[in-house]
Parts: structure tokens; C-alpha cells; sequence
């Protein structure tokens, strides 16, 4: 049947899903951050009573209204192109992958979207408290839904909690909580929330620091960054620590996403951090264009074995090591994982066969077989090998992937500092004096949304060919449609989404030129 | 709780979840027939901002429940989900567009700068109501008259036209269920107008469109249910899950369900007393008969298409591909833990239940309007 299936379809379905999901990002980590800032900012209005807290709260609430318009837009697509443009998954791991989509849907978005009309309209018509929860509820919303959908993301990252049913082509769910709660999930849903934090932060300190620097609406611009200031920097930090974390988990379940992200070709025992490195002309496969080498490198020993495994020592496994097998560490070849993989594709088939001409017998027999928990240990395990034509595929991108891992780490490191610097001169009441802080706060706002595109294409570039880590490649997974189509519709998508985006960014600068509005607690 | 039920028994159950989310979709598609009302019955741009506001406060529900709608059929019944979305492209793409159009229309409309102009985003909103409503009926209406594809031994979906689904505008059956949602859509949005908009010219051209939207909607509507309940179905056997045509299949279906024929009933009087209230009494109330008429009407419409061995997905290329809840449903261990997870929706649905009666206690008027914090 892959026979059948050409490259492009699966490049330009892979194409469709990666603009759907990083145009989708472009809006939804401020959406995860402001909610909690605007929470914050009502509270405080609730609490003091001050009428100026409420000017606050409402000007920001403007600006995520805007945003979170085009977030919903953009991910409605996203949860149906599962079934569009990856129907192949879609059957193979729904049984486990719907269930987070359908609550996400059932808790998250309904509270969301109930508690959002209270937040923009409900000010005359609700009590002041139940004002304030349903901005409480709206913020625990948005942020609930990431939970379901990065739990859902996790899971192809590091598929658990399981069995593959023969009979039904598929694998089946066995642990609900195996899947809510796997490291991975939860690495990936504190780093991701808290990069989001981040985010919302950063905008909000760097609108409000060019109110400072145009000198209008000062008490309101200092206002909202302290409040940004404090929930960014502890964010910021939060995040570091889960990246961290997060890292060590992709050391264990991703190998290959670690390699070529830390640009590690051959392993070794006390390994060392590159912490720049520029691409070289020359490739470390002149065969292979993905096997980018780095020049002027510039290393820190040991490091890299710490990060990974908590050992200075240990060793961590480079490219040539996960492709052409490393006995004295345990790890296999590509070639044999994916003769592996063949096999176990093998046995389906016969399973399948003998079903189809009736012959139970043997069909039990080799249903036998295969869930023998030796047969899935050794062989199913690389099931998804079995569709590879060449090793060579196993290697993701690794120039892209290094890049936007340092990108990543080094303005989230910038992010810390820049974070202090903004609590240290508004508490000290001088931020309206630092000139080129505010102009670096500024710049800071789409440093912000380079960092956090960054990454997901770690995540999500790293991982490639797998949709599924180990068991499903893009090239099976993608539905069965002309790459016409699928081209015709990329199109489609890239020029809607642009308008939009552009609409949305002209709105957006529109509506902070007005400011927010003059007279205290009243209305438009 | 849940463990202890039979696969089937919790098949059905899953089946009776996705109907009611499907019927709750249909009314809450008094927004899209609303959009398509805005230059019709708002004659100038004061009357069209309230109509456009009244309806802004309610349209994440109908998105809402799309979604959800989506992502609980993946969860319960995936090969539906692998099939129909991978298989019927342009459809559900098309039908995806009209929504992505929609979702922004509101918030940008009167926003200063905003590139394409009010207008623009208002034919977005006449556009997501007229063809939003007409594909997803007609989409639907494949569940009772089959679609072009067949599965392989690993359930691998293969669309066997080119159009990918478009060509189920061929048949008259769907359009005809396409067409009654479209101007169902229309009436309720109409009895929502009268219901939240404090205006009597507001409220009496939308009696009159209720008059005019309601005799296409019951010439289609009645259309629709006549030649379903007269035509062959698709039926399977139990035993062996072979699926077979059988005559008058779904007329069958209710005569073994007399709960569904008789809830199916109280569905359809509801929507006429909504109706007639309304152009009669002048009653303001017509929205909540018409509305729960609804509901009930297009879940026992989705129960007689997958209940009492009834294949609800049928493919007329490959008889033997159609899916019925018993071959397309998630397994027995997923479909328990969703089931603890349904328990959450009586309490989801009593809050939107009391957020919205806190919002719509007093109706939109004009000064509201002018003095609102947030409008669109």
C-alpha cells in the first residue's frame, strides 16, 4: 500500500499541518498568559477597589479579545486535520488520541467559551465577583485546553500506556492515567503553559514600555509591568527548570531528537555542551543532506552527559551511534530495527490473511505469536521501522533543529535577565528613565515569538519521520489524497491565515495608539 | 460503574452522546441562520450592530460544540473520524473554511483598521450562515444515504471519486436535509432576534421571516422525513456484521423504537408551537419550543440512522466497508474512561445554562449598545 504513496503528498500534508499549527501558535501562548495577567489585574481592582486597576484590566482585555479571535479561527482547523490529511493515524491510535481532544472539548473549551462572553460583556451585568471568577474560569479554560492537547501531543512523543490490538489494526488504550500523567506529558505541559507565561509577559511589558517611552499613560504602563514583571519572572524561571527536565526526557525516550538537536554525531562518555557552533558547508554524510557539521564550535566538557543523565560521566549516544548501532551500549542498528520493523508488519499481514481466508487456526496461532510480550518487546516495538525505506530517514534536520534550540535556550536566558531588569527599575521607579531598557523591552515582543516557534520546531522537527515515536512515520500515517489537493489547500490556508494575520497585527497596533481609555471605570 | 456495561451497551451509549451533540449543534445554528439575517431585517447600521452583538454573545457555542462534536466522534467512534475527514475532503474542509471566516468576523468587524472594511466581515457571517448550514446538512444526510469509499484489511480509508465527498450534492435526499437546516437555522435565528433584541421593528420583520422561512423549511423538512422513512436502509446482521439493503429500513427502525417515534414526534410538534406561538400569540418565547423541538427532533433523527442494527455510515461503493457503532467504536477500555468523562456534562451544561441567563436578563437595546464595555 506505501508503495503507492508519494513523497510530496506526505511533504505537502506535513507542509499543511506545520503552517495550521505554527500560525495557531503564533496566538495562543498570549492567550494562555494574558488571561492569568488580566485575572491578576481584576483582582487587584476587586481587592482595592481602585478604578484605575479596571482601566488596566479592560485595555488588556482589548488586545486578547483581538488575539484570541484568530486563535480559535486557526485551531478549529487543527483538531480536524487529525482526520483530514492524517485519516491513516487517525485509525491507528484514536482509540487513544481522541479522548484527549474530546475533553479538551467537553471541560476546557466550553468554559472558555461560556465564561469569555461574561468576562467582555457581563461588567454591568454580573456581579462584581462573578465577573472576576468567570476571568478566573476563562484563564483555567485556555489553559486546561493546552493541557489536553499537549497530553495528546506527548503521547505520539512518547507513546505509553497501550497494546496494540491485531485484530483491529490499531492500538488500544490500557491506562487512561499512564497517558494523562507520563513524564513526557508533563514536562511538556509545565515547559509549554510557562513559556506561554513568558510570552504574555514580555508583550505586556514591551506595549507598555513604548506607552514609557512616548511618555502617555505613565502610571498605567508602570501598572502593568510590575504586575508582568512578577508572573514573567517567575515564569521565566519555571521555564528554564522544566526545559531542563524536559530535555532529559527527550534524552530518554527521543535519543535521536536529543542528538540532532545538541548536533551530536558520535557519542561519547562525558560529553560535552556545544554552546555555539556555526554550519558548515561540508556535511557529516555527503550523502545526506540533514547531516549538517558545525565549525568554530565552542564546547562545554562533560555538560551534555549531566544534562541528559544527571551523570557527568554518562554517555550519551550520538547519530552514528543510533544509525549504525552501538553493541558495547546497547543500542541497535537503524537496519536492524527496521528488518525488525518488517517483521512485525509481516506477521499482521499473515494474521490478517489467515483471517480472510478463514483459516482460525492459523490465524489464532499467529495472533498467538504476536502478542507473545517477547515478539513485542524485540519486534513490535519497532514496528514503525518497518516502513522505512532508508536508514538515512531516521535523521531529522539537524541544522534546523540545533539553531532553534540554542534560539530557544538563549533568549530564554535573556528573558530571565530582562525580567529582573524590569522589576529592579519599577520597583525602584526609574523604568521611565532607562531609555534602552524600554527600547530592548520592545524588541523583546517578537524575540518573544521567535523563541517560542522555536520550540516546537525542537519538538516537532526532531522528531521526525515519527507522527508516532517508533511506530508510525509520517509517510504512513498521511490520508490517501492527491498532493494536488493537498498543495491546492496549503495555498488556501497560507493566503486566509496571512490576511488574517495581518488584519489582526493592524488592529492590534490600531488599538493600542488609542491607549487605554480616559475616563476611569466608565465606558467606550 | 461503567466497566461493568456490555461493549454494546456502551456503543450505544457513545451513540446517544454524539446524537445529542449533533441535535444541540443544529439549534445552536440559530447564530449561522441569524448572520444570514443581519441586511434583511437590520435596515440600518444601529439595528445591524444589535442584531450583530446578540448574536456575537452566543456564537462560541455553536464553535464550540462543532468542536466538541468532532473531537467526541474521534474519541468514541474513530474510524468514523479517519473515514469521513480523510475520505470526504472538500466537505469537511470546505465546511472548516466557512468557520475559520466566521471566528474573526466578530471581534474585527468594527474594530478601526481593520483592513477589509465592516462589510467584508459581514458577508463573512452571511457566508459561514448559507453555506455552514447547507454542507453540514448535507453532510449529514450521507449518514442516511451512503458516500463513495471503501476501507482495506488495516481500515485504511480509499475515496472513490474525485470530488472527495462534494459529490453528495447529487443527491437530492442530502441537499434536501441541507436546505431544511439552512432555513431551520434562519427561523430559530429569527425567535432568537424577537427573544433578545429590544426592538418591535426588529422583532416584527423577524416574525415575518419567520412566516417565510418556515414554509421552505417544512416543504424540506417533511421532504426529507417522508422519503427517509420510504426508502431502503442500510441494515447489518448482529451476528456476523454482514451489512444488507432492507426496505423501509429506518420506518422500521421506529416502529421497534416507540420511545425515539414518539420523542421524534414531540420534536417536531415542538418546533410548530414555536412557530405558531409566535406568528399567532406573538409570543417571545417561540426560541425555547423551537429549540428544544429541535433537539429533540434532530437527536431521534441521528438514533434511527445508527440504533436497532443500522449502518450510520454507509458506503454505497462497498457495502461491507459501512461503519455501524459496533465496527467503528473506540475500544470497550476507552469508551469506559469517556463515559466517567460524560458524567462532567450535566454540570458543563448548568453553567452555560446560568451564564446565559445571567447575559440575557435584560434584552439588547440600543443605549446598551452605546454604552457597553466590549462590542462588536
Amino acid at each position: 500500500m506505501l508503495e503507492t504513496i508519494d513523497l510530496s503528498l506526505v511533504n505537502w500534508s506535513r507542509a499543511q499541518f506545520a503552517l495550521t499549527a505554527m500560525y495557531h501558535w503564533i496566538f495562543v501562548p498570549l492567550t494562555l498568559g494574558l488571561t492569568f495577567i488580566i485575572a491578576f489585574m481584576e483582582t487587584l481592582y476587586v481587592r482595592t477597589g481602585d478604578p484605575e486597576w479596571k482601566r488596566i484590566t479592560k485595555f488588556w482585555m482589548t488586545l486578547f479579545g483581538i488575539n484570541f479571535a484568530v486563535g480559535v479561527a486557526t485551531g478549529i482547523i487543527l483538531e480536524f486535520e487529525f482526520g483530514t490529511n492524517w485519516s491513516n493515524y487517525s485509525w491507528f491510535v484514536g482509540d487513544i488520541f481522541g479522548a484527549p481532544l474530546a475533553i479538551e472539548g467537553i471541560f476546557a473549551f466550553f468554559m472558555e467559551s461560556t465564561f469569555i462572553a461574561v468576562m467582555f460583556f457581563g461588567w454591568n451585568k454580573v456581579s462584581k465577583k462573578f465577573h472576576l471568577l468567570a476571568t478566573w474560569l476563562t484563564a483555567i479554560g485556555a489553559n486546561l485546553s493546552a493541557l489536553w492537547i499537549l497530553v495528546a501531543n506527548a503521547w505520539m512523543q512518547n507513546p505509553v500506556g497501550m497494546t496494540f490490538n491485531p485484530e483491529t489494526a490499531r492500538n488500544e488504550m490500557t491506562s487512561f492515567w499512564d497517558v494523562l500523567f507520563s513524564p513526557t506529558s508533563i514536562h511538556k505541559f509545565l515547559h509549554t503553559t510557562s513559556s506561554g507565561f513568558v510570552l504574555a509577559s514580555i508583550f505586556v511589558i514591551g506595549i507598555s514600555s513604548w506607552f514609557l517611552l512616548k511618555k502617555r499613560d505613565m502610571l498605567f504602563a508602570k501598572k502593568s509591568i510590575a504586575v508582568a514583571a512578577v508572573f514573567g519572572l517567575l515564569a521565566s524561571v519555571y521555564t528554564v527548570m522544566t526545559g531542563d527536565s524536559s530535555a532529559r526526557d527527550v534524552a530518554h525516550t527521543q535519543p535521536m531528537k536529543f542528538a540532532s538537536f545538541e548536533g551530536l554525531y558520535n557519542g561519547s562518555e562525558r560529553a560535552g555542551l556545544v554552546a555555539f557552533g556555526v554550519a558548515s558547508s561540508s556535511k557529516a554524510d555527503p550523502e545526506n543532506e540533514n547531516m549538517t557539521d558545525f565549525n568554530m564550535v565552542i564546547e562545554i566538557p562533560n555538560v551534555l552527559s549531566y544534562m541528559a543523565y544527571l551523570d557527568w560521566n554518562a554517555f550519551v549516544p550520538g547519530i552514528n551511534d543510533l544509525i549504525k548501532g552501538n553493541p558495547k551500549y546497547g543500542y541497535l542498528s537503524a537496519d536492524e530495527k527496521i528488518i525488525r520493523g518488517k517483521i512485525a508488519i509481516q506477521k499482521l499481514t499473515e494474521f490478517k490473511d489467515a483471517k480472510k481466508a478463514g483459516n482460525m487456526a492459523l490465524a489464532d496461532s499467529l495472533k498467538n505469536e504476536f502478542m507473545n510480550p517477547d515478539f513485542q518487546k524485540n519486534y513490535f516495538k519497532y514496528f514503525g521501522y518497518g516502513y522505512i525505506t532508508d536508514a538515512k530517514h531516521l535523521i531529522p534536520d539537524v541544522a534546523l533543529s540545533f539553531y532553534s534550540f540554542r534560539t530557544m535556550v538563549a533568549l530564554g536566558l535573556w528573558f530571565v535577565l530582562l525580567f529582573i531588569l524590569a522589576f529592579w527599575f519599577v520597583s525602584k521607579n526609574t523604568i521611565q528613565n532607562k531609555k534602552w531598557f524600554l527600547r530592548a523591552a520592545i524588541w523583546s515582543v517578537p524575540l518573544a515569538y521567535l523563541a517560542s516557534q522555536a520550540g516546537w520546531i525542537v519538538a516537532e522537527v526532531g522528531r521526525q519521520p515519527w507522527v508516532i515515536q517508533d511506530l508510525m512515520p509520517t509517510m504512513a500515517a498521511v490520508t490517501k489524497i492527491s498532493s494536488g489537493a493537498v498543495m491546492l489547500t496549503f495555498w488556501l490556508f497560507a493566503v486566509v491565515f496571512t490576511i488574517l494575520l495581518i488584519a489582526e497585527l493592524k488592529i492590534m497596533f490600531r488599538q493600542i495608539k488609542i491607549g487605554p481609555h480616559k475616563e476611569v471605570g466608565g465606558t467606550k | 460503574m461503567f466497566e461493568s456495561l456490555s461493549y454494546l451497551a456502551l456503543q450505544q451509549y457513545w451513540w446517544i452522546i454524539i446524537s445529542l451533540l449533533g441535535a444541540l449543534l443544529v439549534f445552536l445554528t440559530f447564530v449561522q441562520g441569524g448572520q444570514t439575517l443581519i441586511y434583511i431585517i437590520g435596515k440600518t447600521e444601529t439595528e445591524r450592530s444589535m442584531l450583530v452583538n446578540t448574536l456575537g454573545r452566543k456564537w462560541e457555542f455553536t464553535f464550540t460544540t462543532l468542536v466538541t462534536f468532532g473531537g467526541a466522534f474521534f474519541a468514541s467512534f474513530p474510524l468514523f473520524y479517519a473515514t469521513s475527514f480523510g475520505g470526504a475532503y472538500w466537505v469537511w474542509l470546505a465546511i472548516l473554511i466557512f468557520f475559520v471566516i466566521q471566528a474573526v468576523s466578530y471581534e474585527f468587524r468594527k474594530k478601526s483598521n481593520n483592513l477589509l472594511g465592516a462589510k467584508t466581515y459581514e458577508w463573512f457571517l452571511i457566508l459561514n450562515g448559507l453555506f455552514g448550514t447547507i454542507l453540514v446538512g448535507t453532510a449529514v444526510g450521507t449518514f442516511f444515504n451512503g458516500a463513495m469509499f471503501s476501507l482495506d484489511e488495516l481500515n485504511h480509508v480509499t475515496w472513490e471519486t474525485p470530488f472527495r465527498g462534494l459529490e453528495a450534492v447529487l443527491t437530492f435526499h442530502n441537499v434536501a436535509l441541507g436546505l431544511s437546516v439552512f432555513f431551520l437555522a434562519r427561523v430559530l435565528g429569527s425567535l432568537y432576534f424577537i427573544n433578545s433584541v429590544d426592538s418591535d421593528v426588529i422583532a416584527d420583520r423577524s416574525r415575518k421571516q419567520v412566516l417565510y422561512n418556515a414554509i421552505p423549511f417544512l416543504v424540506f423538512f417533511l421532504y426529507f422525513l417522508i422519503a427517509l422513512l420510504l426508502k431502503k436502509g442500510f441494515a447489518y446482521n448482529p451476528d456476523t456484521g454482514e451489512i444488507f439493503m432492507e426496505n423501509y429500513k429506518y420506518l422500521h427502525n421506529l416502529l421497534a423504537m416507540p420511545l425515539v417515534a414518539v420523542i421524534l414526534l414531540i420534536g417536531v410538534v415542538g418546533v410548530l408551537w414555536g412557530i405558531a406561538a409566535t406568528l399567532l400569540k406573538k409570543s417571545g418565547k417561540g426560541i425555547w419550543f423551537a429549540g428544544a423541538g429541535t433537539v429533540f427532533t434532530v437527536w431521534m433523527l441521528f438514533l434511527i440512522a445508527g440504533f436497532n442494527h443500522t449502518a450510520f455510515y454507509p458506503s454505497i461503493y462497498d457495502l461491507q466497508s459501512s461503519l455501524t457503532i459496533e465496527n467503528a467504536s473506540s475500544s470497550h477500555f476507552t469508551l469506559t474512561a469517556m463515559s466517567y468523562v460524560s458524567l462532567a456534562v450535566p454540570f458543563v451544561l448548568a453553567y452555560i445554562w446560568y451564564a446565559w441567563k445571567s447575559m440575557n436578563k435584560t434584552k439588547i437595546n440600543e443605549a446598551e449598545l452605546g454604552s457597553e464595555d466590549h462590542s462588536y
